[in-house]
């Protein structure tokens, strides 16, 4: 047995993930499903997940689906979404209070089981569709949600570099689709679409706590029953496509009531989880401004006094590394120049031993300590999922340890500035009055 | 060393109160790869008004004093501390709350190390003029970040509703036109009052052996020496139980309006054991009246005045109180009517035993999901060993509540006298 006992099982239309361990006070239930993220269903896709968790047939309003949970000793459930890589992935997620711990000893396990599969397999209906009052109440849910990303200048920020570097790619798309198509999707559509996604989607379910493998499967066996034509869509990961080079930086300005800059870079990397210089990848970003000893913030925030924050961070499944700080705006020249001179300097082989070092010994905190959390942990595991790979944990933290400083060079190089997103400040956000 | 188990929740905590009146606690987690440390000193943004340690005159310091002094107390005259962790692979971090100033790191390696530097970092301050100033360009801009968050702006906006001299009104931070005035020798008196070891709490958990750790910390501390501990006096003024402004309203360039309502408590004066039963009554109360599950979550979705962003909470330290609700809202106005007439209609029914057994479910619940995160542990531990609470009680408290107690908290906390409201707008072009 390694670091996490990572048991998985294929049955018909599913993957069970079992990981057993007695770390924890609930059991913890993490639903992924998963599809390539597109023009034409990524809206559909938002607002079934915000759907599915709004109601099923036993329960068919939020009222009584959140009632029943509450009796459940409050356990949790919810949806939500994000992009990994150009997968549009909706994660329902339960955690439910382990028993042992509850003073009149409930069984609500079985509960949650039956619970959770209904959530996704029997979804309150009318007329042979999708519930039209679920579908009307949970459209304003979503419209509320895309515009909050607006109010949120960071993720507004990092919304609109997006749009901009990935143009003509789908995934430029936001995860929560567009706001001007929510109004027109029907309820018959919708429900449509939940049919291809029953039939079509990967789905993957990892449960954590203190439980048996062998009694998991026999109750995801009783309770997720799935049609005789669903495909059985293990190992469907086509590699990405050829990503694109770049001739020359983007640079895009917008400008806004606030009081503080938000600047955004984007940087094609040339790397996935899947490549062998994947690890050297992601020292790279812990060199680079992963970290509060990275170049970006010892130089950006520590040595100029620009910015409160400056980092980098990276997706794995695209290849990208976006780089933000929140700075005056009048600094925009000299903040841009110091983070291309950080890249510069990584590219030149400027690299400290303690920086180095200092980098891996944090990445492999990192990993370990994220796994410590069942949601973390599932995570870390899914990632084999969406790349089609089937790495352990181990081989993980061996992968970085076997990184050398040329290795992150090379990847330095690869690594291309694409586009520069800043979000300027007019500088009188927020005047009070009554 | 003194020993609690918590046989419910198979834990075992180990706690020693040393000679220089530092108290230390121990958490075993088996089977967990983390440690995470906290240090934590019983002073926070509130604590501006005091008699400096061995003076006899009062001093009043600027505002965001406590939080800058979390910034420079990592700096030193070797370099930062910061990198010192990230050596030893270990992620340090810090926060300053209204109460608590608290210092931390994570780590999969070297706990002991890791574990020294924390303690001597906190316990060895070097501020400079020049390192000073150099901080106010950086805190500077951590100011303009939160005034461009609208969901900063509309919680400390309440907040400044309710009070009319309580110095929680202060924002932690403080301002850029405050922190200018900040020097190293506040820094430093502020430090000398404030970080005793009799003022603080360290707190461990992870795979660690608890007996190894008290006498590694133990055998530390007995080399340093440190001043004779002191009671220290705070000064608060006068506290009315009114609320010093109804309503407020702040422009942002936002395309939904955020509206929260609060209510503030009269006399927030409660410690220990009977603080805890207030918090969490206070807290049972908004949960029947609003949670999920209400038929007033229900009403106020439908009817489109609130979304996924609503929640609430109440809070009580020494000296202020306060439950808010609120979020998103198409309507502010509409929503604060009809939260209105909820809470007035709610004191009037008779509460179900089936709605109140419902809502307690599920706060027992989610206490126990909170237990899988060692930072949720030491963070809130030691907030409630500065209030005279142990969190471990948590579960029985909530067991020996009554639905007697729900209605005398609907009758006093939630009064129409109490309520105040602010909201985020649209800014105008």
């Amino acid at each position: 047995m390694g670091i996490v006992n990572h048991e998985k099982t294929d049955l018909h239309g599913i993957t069970v993930h079992t990981i057993e361990t007695k770390k924890y006070k609930t059991t913890s239930f993490i639903l992924q499903i998963k599809a390539a993220i597109n023009e034409k269903d990524v809206t559909k896709r938002a607002l079934l997940s915000y759907v599915l968790q709004s109601g099923t047939k036993d329960f068919p309003t939020s009222k009584e689906l959140r009632s029943a949970l509450d009796d459940l000793y409050g356990a949790t459930l919810n949806a939500d979404l994000s992009k990994k890589g150009e997968n549009q992935v909706i994660s329902i997620r339960m955690e439910v209070a382990n028993e042992k711990f509850l003073s009149n000893s409930e069984p609500v396990l079985d509960k949650a089981f039956h619970l959770l599969s209904q959530v996704l397999l029997a979804p309150a209906l009318e007329n042979g569709v999708f519930k039209e009052s679920l579908v009307k109440k949970e459209k304003r849910s979503l419209k509320q949600q895309i515009e909050s990303i607006f109010d949120d200048k960071m993720r507004y920020a990092n919304k609109r570099l997006l749009e901009e570097m990935y143009e003509s790619e789908p995934y430029h798309l936001n995860v929560y689709g567009k706001e001007d198509e929510v109004d027109a999707i029907t309820s018959k559509e919708l429900f449509e679409y939940y049919q291809e996604v029953i039939l079509n989607d990967r789905l993957d379910l990892y449960v954590i706590g203190d439980i048996s493998t062998q009694e998991m499967v026999e109750k995801v066996k009783k309770h997720f029953s799935f049609p005789e034509e669903r495909k059985d869509s293990v190992g469907t990961n086509e590699k990405n496509r050829e990503e694109k080079k770049i001739a020359e930086v983007k640079e895009v300005f917008e400008e806004q009531d606030i009081q503080q800059g938000k600047l955004h870079m984007g940087y094609r990397t040339y790397t996935t989880y899947s490549d062998d210089d994947y690890f050297a990848l992601q020292v790279f970003n812990g060199v680079f401004g992963g970290f509060s000893h990275s170049k970006l913030f010892m130089k950006v925030r520590e040595k100029e006094s620009l910015a409160y924050y400056a980092a980098s961070r990276f997706e794995s499944h695209k290849g990208a590394v976006f780089v933000m700080s929140g700075i005056e705006t009048g600094n925009y020249e000299k903040a841009v120049k110091i983070i291309k001179e950080q890249h510069e300097e990584m590219k030149n082989g400027n690299i400290t031993d303690a920086e180095f070092e200092q980098t891996k010994a944090m990445i492999n905190n990192q990993v370990l300590e994220t796994i410590d959390h069942p949601i973390g942990l599932s995570e870390v595991l899914y990632h084999n999922v969406v790349a089609g790979t089937n790495r352990t944990i181990e081989e993980w933290m061996e992968g970085i340890q076997n990184v050398t400083k040329e290795d992150v060079v090379k990847v330095a190089k690869k690594v291309t500035l694409d586009t520069i997103y800043f979000l300027k400040g007019a500088g009188t956000n927020g005047n009070e009055n009554i | 060393m003194g020993m609690k188990t918590f046989e419910q929740l198979d834990e075992t905590l180990h706690f020693e109160e040393l000679e220089n009146g530092l108290k230390v606690y121990v958490l075993e987690k088996k089977g967990f790869n983390k440690t995470y440390a906290t240090f934590t000193t019983h002073y926070g943004s509130v604590d501006n008004h005091f008699k400096p340690l061995g003076k006899n005159e009062k001093v009043k310091v600027p505002d965001g004093i406590a939080h800058f002094l979390e910034h420079k107390l990592f700096e030193k005259e070797h370099g930062d501390v910061f990198q010192d962790f990230s050596k030893q692979g270990a992620s340090a971090n810090a926060f300053t709350t209204f109460n608590r100033t608290a210092y931390l790191f994570s780590t999969t390696s070297d706990v002991k190390k890791n574990l020294t530097t924390l303690i001597d970092f906190v316990q060895e301050p070097y501020f400079t003029e020049k390192t000073v100033e150099k901080e106010k360009g950086i805190i500077g801009q951590e100011i303009r970040m939160y005034d461009d968050n609208p969901d900063w702006r509309v919680y400390f906006g309440l907040i400044e509703n309710m009070y009319h001299h309580h110095p929680v009104k202060i924002d932690i931070a403080g301002t850029e036109k405050s922190i200018a005035k900040i020097t190293k020798d506040d820094l430093y008196e502020c430090y000398e009052t404030f970080y005793h070891p009799s003022n603080m709490i360290l707190f461990v958990i992870g795979p660690v052996d608890a007996q190894d750790i008290l006498n590694f910390v133990k055998e530390n501390q007995s080399q340093k020496s440190f001043k004779e501990k002191a009671p220290i006096e705070r000064f608060f003024e006068e506290e009315p139980p009114t609320v010093s402004k109804a309503e407020k309203i702040i422009e942002m360039t936002v395309q939904t309006p955020k509206c929260y309502i609060g209510f503030k408590e009269a006399a927030p004066d409660r410690k220990g054991k009977e603080l805890m039963h207030h918090e969490l009554c206070v807290n049972l109360a908004l949960e029947m009246m609003f949670g999920k599950s209400s038929p007033n979550y229900e009403t106020l979705y439908e009817e489109g005045l609130i979304d996924q962003t609503f929640s609430f909470d109440y809070t009580e330290e020494n000296g202020f109180g306060f439950s808010m609700l609120g979020g998103d809202s198409q309507s502010p106005d509409e929503l604060v009517k009809r939260v209105s007439e909820m809470v007035e209609a709610f004191k009037q029914e008779n509460i179900s035993t089936d709605s109140f057994e419902r809502a307690r479910k599920k706060k027992i619940g989610a206490f126990l999901r909170s237990l899988n995160s060692p930072e949720f542990i030491a963070n809130q531990f030691t907030r409630y060993a500065f209030n005279e609470m142990d969190l471990f009680d948590v579960i029985p408290v909530f067991e020996s509540l009554q639905v007697s107690d729900v209605e005398e908290v609907l009758k006093n906390h939630f009064k129409k006298e109490a309520m105040t409201v602010c909201q985020v707008r649209k800014k105008k072009s």
